[in-house]
């Protein structure tokens, strides 16, 4: 098998940056579903009542909702980086 | 058949199963012993992970403390796995490419400087001892009431075993183990669950039926147990008692401190290429969470059984298993106004802390077997009682492990639990000994005290340090330490006040001197040390700052830490290039270099 090319610094600095930015985007989607959803709002969601369940919002994202959504993050994360990998190494897989 | 009979053949079972496998994949070099040759496909690692991360406090504590504690139980269900993604997207995937076993090796290396490697060594240590004594009393609690052997003899069969596939099989023996483990776990959480959820509301899956239709009434169940719970003077289920902002920082403090747990962040060493890590990640997150998701449910259906099983019956008519507990001194009743009848109710605690106790257990008078015993056959108790009208304790521990129980399920369910109770707590314990040995070995040994050890030397060494930690394991399994649990809480402050902003800045911050580091992780010690040891035991019950509990301070410890590294850093010369040269690596996929991805490099 032959060796690819190394990658620019360029191409190292942008992966780095687009890096940065993906996890800014999911630790803010983190932030906002476990301490907004879960802790600082949980009072005002309880107010709405999931329809066809006991749920009251609040709790609900509390106790269940906020692990689903960290499964998804950590989903997403796996397919992006998986992406970025293979844009920097020029197609190859790694 | 007996619950006895069938625990025996169950427990017996998965342990012939567990050192059946640690024969089979015995380790025969360090990079097995330590990170079983990084060649774990990620399904198996995504379990063993998930079998790692979830200890005895995980399966048997958890939804009893929900159980109690209603909707401020969340911070648990958030904290623990609300860490493990800060764990996987910030921490984990750098260390990996860093290449080395350890986050002490990462913390030495980084920032230049063995004295930073040895604080780092001492903190892993600390915080996996106070891990594993927790994992062996759960041993103990187990084997205790199941087997009814004594607690003492059911942490010497534990240690026996762990020390027999830990010390073998090292990290390879561990991680195919700890798979056989996942699957006896989740099997033994949910099949009572599914039971539970389809008995009370008709839905088999548990997640579902917490919110669905309690079908007594026909009313929700959550509404029902809010109900239940405001009638007898409980704080309502679906809300919270404490404060908002202690809620967030003892989230944040759990979060950041799960994040620099070290017998997780190895884990991540032991697949072959950085893409199977991350994919081992999120299977693994899917195998807790299955867990995760579940306890809240157990802690409702449990609550709701509870509440209308116990609440004004008298105590000649209780169930069986009311009496079992009570006999393991999990379960107390004190006949205050001497009708006969349990009143259980929001009404203060049943009696007083005998004076001396560190902390409110009961004690009981005369061992099991010569119980004193009162005018209808309950146990008494050396505590006074209280003023209160509530004249019940009830373990927050046994709520899992009596839960078939108490939803008379049969009695192959029961002895499931013990299995399951058992494998959450020997694979932590697993673990944690591995983390412990590799310190001690590599990191203490061979790093800081002879560098010219040889390999072969190095596996006797860490097979012996593994044995030794067992040893001093059971020791604090038998002789627990009256405070375990405030420790734990120390352990997390900790890890979240140390640790975690040190990797943090080490691999997003180029600037970070090792001056700073230095300086920030022993302010952020010191700082939360003394307030958790302040507040818990020169002056417990004063009043918090900011209404933050001991173990919320974490949280504070941390932005104490980070303030202070970025302020001394900026204050100090930039680390040399090597260093700046290092973190641009760590950043990017090794094979952005040229190199070969295969996992850590020997030594």
């Amino acid at each position: 098998m032959s060796k690819p090319n190394l990658p620019s610094e360029e191409a190292k600095s942008l992966y780095w940056r687009k890096n940065l930015t993906w996890l800014g985007i999911l630790l803010s989607i983190w932030f906002v579903v476990s301490y907004g959803c879960g802790i600082l709002f949980v009072d005002q969601l309880d107010k709405i009542r999931i329809p066809g369940t006991g749920f009251k919002l609040g709790f609900w994202f509390a106790q269940q909702g906020s692990i689903y959504v960290f499964l998804v993050l950590i989903g997403v994360y796996v397919v992006v980086m998986n992406r970025l990998d293979r844009q920097l190494l020029g197609g190859e897989q790694d | 058949m007996d619950v006895r009979y069938w625990t025996y053949i169950l427990v017996g079972l998965t342990f012939a199963l567990y050192i059946g496998i640690a024969i089979w994949s015995r380790a025969g070099s360090t990079k097995e012993f330590y990170v079983a040759g990084g060649g774990v496909p990620s399904i198996a690692n995504g379990m063993a992970t998930a079998a790692d991360w979830m200890s005895a406090a995980s399966f048997i504590s958890m939804a009893g403390i929900i159980s109690f504690a209603g909707r401020d139980g969340s911070v648990y269900l958030m904290g623990w796995t609300g860490g493990y993604v800060l764990l996987a997207l910030l921490l984990a995937p750098y260390l990996r490419r860093f290449g080395k076993f350890t986050v002490p090796d990462f913390i030495g290396d980084r920032y230049y400087s063995r004295l930073a490697r040895f604080v780092a060594v001492i903190c892993a240590i600390f915080v996996s001892f106070t891990y594993v004594a927790g994992q062996m009393r759960g041993v103990g609690v187990v084997f205790s009431r199941f087997l009814e052997v004594d607690v003492n003899t059911g942490v010497i069969i534990g240690m026996v075993i762990v020390l027999f596939y830990a010390v073998l099989g090292g990290m390879k023996g561990i991680t195919y183990t700890q798979v056989a483990q996942y699957c006896v776990l989740i099997f033994a959480f949910m099949v009572p669950a599914i039971f539970l959820s389809f008995q009370m509301t008709g839905n088999p899956v548990p997640q579902i039926g917490m919110g669905g239709e309690y079908l007594d009434t026909g009313m929700p169940l959550l509404e029902k147990l809010d109900g239940l719970s405001e009638e007898l003077g409980f704080n309502t289920y679906t809300e919270g008692q404490k404060s908002t902002f202690d809620v967030f920082c003892i989230t944040a403090a759990l979060m950041c401190g799960t994040a620099g747990l070290p017998h997780v962040i190895v884990r991540f060493y032991t697949v072959k290429k950085a893409s199977a890590a991350r994919t081992s990640a999120l299977w693994a997150l899917l195998f807790i969470a299955i867990l995760y998701t579940t306890a809240p449910a157990i802690a409702v259906f449990a609550r709701v059984n509870l509440l209308k099983t116990v609440s004004e019956t008298s105590y000649t008519e209780v169930p069986e298993w009311f009496k079992n507990w009570e006999d393991s001194e999990l379960i107390a009743w004190v006949d205050k106004n001497g009708d006969g009848k349990i009143q259980y109710n929001g009404d203060g605690a049943a009696f007083a802390a005998l004076e001396g106790d560190p902390k409110f257990i009961p004690r009981f008078k005369g061992k099991r077997d010569d119980a004193e015993r009162g005018e209808f056959g309950e146990r008494l108790l050396e505590n006074p009682p209280t003023d209160g009208t509530n004249e019940l304790y009830i373990d927050r521990d046994i709520i899992v492990l009596a839960n078939p129980e108490i939803g008379q399920l049969p009695n192959w369910v029961i002895a499931l639990v013990a299995a399951g109770g058992l494998a959450a707590a020997l694979s932590t314990a697993a673990g944690l000994l591995l983390v412990i040995s590799t310190s001690v070995a590599h990191d203490l040994v061979k790093k800081t005290f002879v560098p010219g050890l040889s390999e072969k030397s190095e596996l006797i060494l860490a097979r012996c340090a593994a044995a030794a930690a067992v040893i001093v394991a059971g020791y604090f399994g038998i002789n627990p330490p009256g405070f375990v649990a405030e420790v734990v809480a120390f352990a997390f402050g900790l890890a979240a006040s140390s640790f975690f902003p040190a990797i943090i800045l080490g691999i997003f911050s180029k600037r970070t001197t090792m001056q700073g580091v230095i300086a920030g992780m022993i302010s952020g010690l010191t700082f939360t040390a003394s307030y958790i040891i302040y507040f818990k035991f020169i002056n417990a019950g004063g009043t918090l700052w900011w209404g933050i509990s001991p173990e919320g301070i974490g949280t504070v410890g941390m932005l104490v830490n980070f303030v202070v590294t970025i302020l001394v850093s900026l204050a100090t010369p930039h680390p040399p290039q090597e260093i700046r040269d290092l973190v641009d690596r760590v950043r990017l996929p090794r094979a952005a270099f040229g190199e070969e991805d295969a996992g850590p490099v020997d030594h």
